[in-house]
């Protein structure tokens, strides 16, 4: 755990994700404008890093209602907006990137930040990029599979010699800035589903698994899965650390926690994926044993500690400001993070 | 209410004359009902390649969008090869996995043979419960002897389709009442 710069006596990990979505307000039908979003997504970083929150990550979406298709520029800012917080991708979208061009950007931002960078890879799950950027989405798995690899050999080799499909060769090169301590954590982004989660275990690479909805139960066999394929590849489970990612609002009851954010991931989702969240469905997400971490403070706190019980994972990050949901309200829930969820959650899970 | 009804093949003409009774008899009897016909056989629709809905251009943005906004789709069909048709069956690889969660779907089937008649049945209800819709049990089958020349000749089939538009709009009411009073409940 060490390499990925995890520590589990300190107990879980704690952090915060934004896909840096640029949504009106559905209540006003009234947006923000894009640099407003921009320095809040940054203000709130320090926000949560003024907390004691863990982990801050920004993903890049190349589309509209999205505003941080640059995310690493972002994460440069954030990385000297703060002082402690882990900082991340989230994801990387390596398919339609360069690997040089990502490395040397995250390496940068791990020394402006001394040392708190991370990459987090994913394939994207909106591929709107692929035109955008010049790729056939039929090289989806392909484009991946290589640039990921590409990445991490690069991470774990100063001196680099590489041959792929979709890359000019490298031949003795060096990729520079080195990160702090020579390398950094990179994590393969993963669906809720198995069969994505068992490529993770079977590159022994950290797995960060996103979630929308469902129970924790289900999710717990993905976890299985990657950590089984781990094992058959001859990698050891215990060294390599499990991530999950998905919606969280904290609120004083339950039912205000619902009422300030269904509206906003239910109009969120019809703009980005053309279909909105179903209330029958959003209804079950303040249950024990549903994946998504809304609802009381109290509530929220049962539900991360049972998701460790299951998932034995090290570190959990949410995300509470999708659908144009106001700084206020946000600021509100890094409150209620910091006074009342971190302490609990540190304090069951922390080996001392 | 917005209905759209769909002519699932580029092959033919039987569907399209059933469609256009479909589209003629939900204009006279809704007013308040708007209607979107959409025959595929005047669309340049692309197979689906993965991508969502929202990302395509042109036709298959028209055709996906506009199924994705109705509150019912009438989709009519031939059966070809003992199978409904390829344009049809990209129509569903083109939408999400529950694009039809809250909407109504009924059915209309064209057939050379009466040996045909099971086909809605198994293939093309199964696919439309697998994308949550609810569905207007009972359709229509329409069979090659009740057309001439491009003109449905049996009163029956009128009468059969008027029940089957009948049904689309009442249950379309109908779930949305039920869905309204059920969300109010949930007070979010």
């Amino acid at each position: 755990m060490e390499k990925y710069r995890i520590d589990p006596s300190k107990g879980i990990e704690f952090g915060l994700y934004t896909l840096g979505d640029h949504i009106p307000d559905p209540h006003t039908g009234e947006r923000i404008s894009a640099q407003q979003r921009l320095q809040e997504i940054i203000e709130l970083s320090k926000l949560a890093d003024q907390a004691g929150i863990d982990f801050f990550s920004v993903g890049e979406s190349h589309q509209d209602y999205f505003t941080t298709q640059a995310h690493s520029v972002v994460l440069s800012a954030i990385a000297q907006a703060t002082e402690n917080i882990k900082i991340a991708s989230s994801s990387t979208i390596i398919s339609t990137s360069d690997p040089v061009r990502v490395y040397e950007d995250f390496a940068t931002i791990d020394l402006i930040s001394k040392g708190r960078a991370e990459i987090i890879a994913g394939r994207a799950s909106r591929i709107g990029l692929f035109d955008l950027l010049g790729y056939d989405v039929r090289d989806y798995e392909e484009l991946f599979e290589e640039k990921f690899d590409l990445l991490l050999r690069i991470n774990e080799e100063e001196v680099i010699n590489w041959n792929g499909e979709f890359r000019a060769p490298l031949k003795n090169a060096k990729v520079l800035p080195r990160p702090k301590d020579g390398s950094m954590p990179i994590w393969r982004a993963v669906g809720g589903t198995p069969a994505s989660a068992i490529k993770a275990g079977y590159a022994g690479v950290p797995m960060f698994m996103a979630h929308l909805g469902g129970t924790t139960s289900v999710f717990k066999r993905t976890i299985e899965a990657y950590r089984e394929a781990a094992r058959q590849s001859g990698y050891d489970p215990a060294e390599l650390p499990v991530s999950t990612a998905g919606f969280f609002y904290a609120a004083e009851t339950s039912q205000q926690a619902l009422r300030e954010t269904h509206p906003f991931i239910n109009e969120g989702m019809k703009l980005t994926n053309g279909q909105g969240f179903p209330k029958q469905l959003f209804a079950q997400s303040v249950d024990k044993s549903s994946i998504m971490n809304i609802g009381s403070p109290q509530q929220i706190i049962e539900k991360i500690l049972y998701q460790h019980e299951q998932f034995g994972h090290q570190r959990y990050i949410g995300q509470m400001d999708f659908g144009g949901v106001s700084f206020d309200n946000l600021k509100k829930n890094i409150d209620i993070i910091g006074t009342e969820i971190l302490p609990a959650i540190k304090k069951y899970t922390a080996k001392n | 209410m917005k209905i759209v009804a769909l002519s699932g093949s580029k092959v033919g003409s039987k569907t399209r004359t059933a469609m256009n009774y479909v589209v003629k008899a939900l204009n006279e009897k809704y007013s308040d009902v708007e209607v979107a016909l959409i025959d595929l056989a005047e669309y340049d629709v692309q197979f689906s390649d993965g991508r969502n809905y929202l990302e395509y251009e042109g036709d298959t943005k028209y055709v996906t969008q506009t199924i994705m906004g109705a509150d019912a789709i009438v989709i009519g069909t031939p059966i070809f090869q003992a199978s409904i048709p390829a344009t049809l069956k990209n129509i569903f690889d083109l939408l999400p996995v529950n694009a039809f969660r809250d909407k109504v779907v009924s059915m209309l089937v064209t057939a050379g043979t009466q040996k045909h008649y099971l086909i809605a049945e198994q293939q093309l209800k199964p696919i439309l419960a697998y994308m949550k819709a609810q569905i207007v049990q009972s359709y229509v089958f329409i069979e090659e002897m009740d057309f001439h020349r491009k003109e449905i000749t049996n009163d029956d089939v009128f009468f059969r389709i008027d029940r089957l538009v009948e049904d689309t709009v009442v249950l379309t009411e109908t779930y949305a009442k039920i869905r309204e009073a059920k969300e109010a409940e949930y007070d979010f």
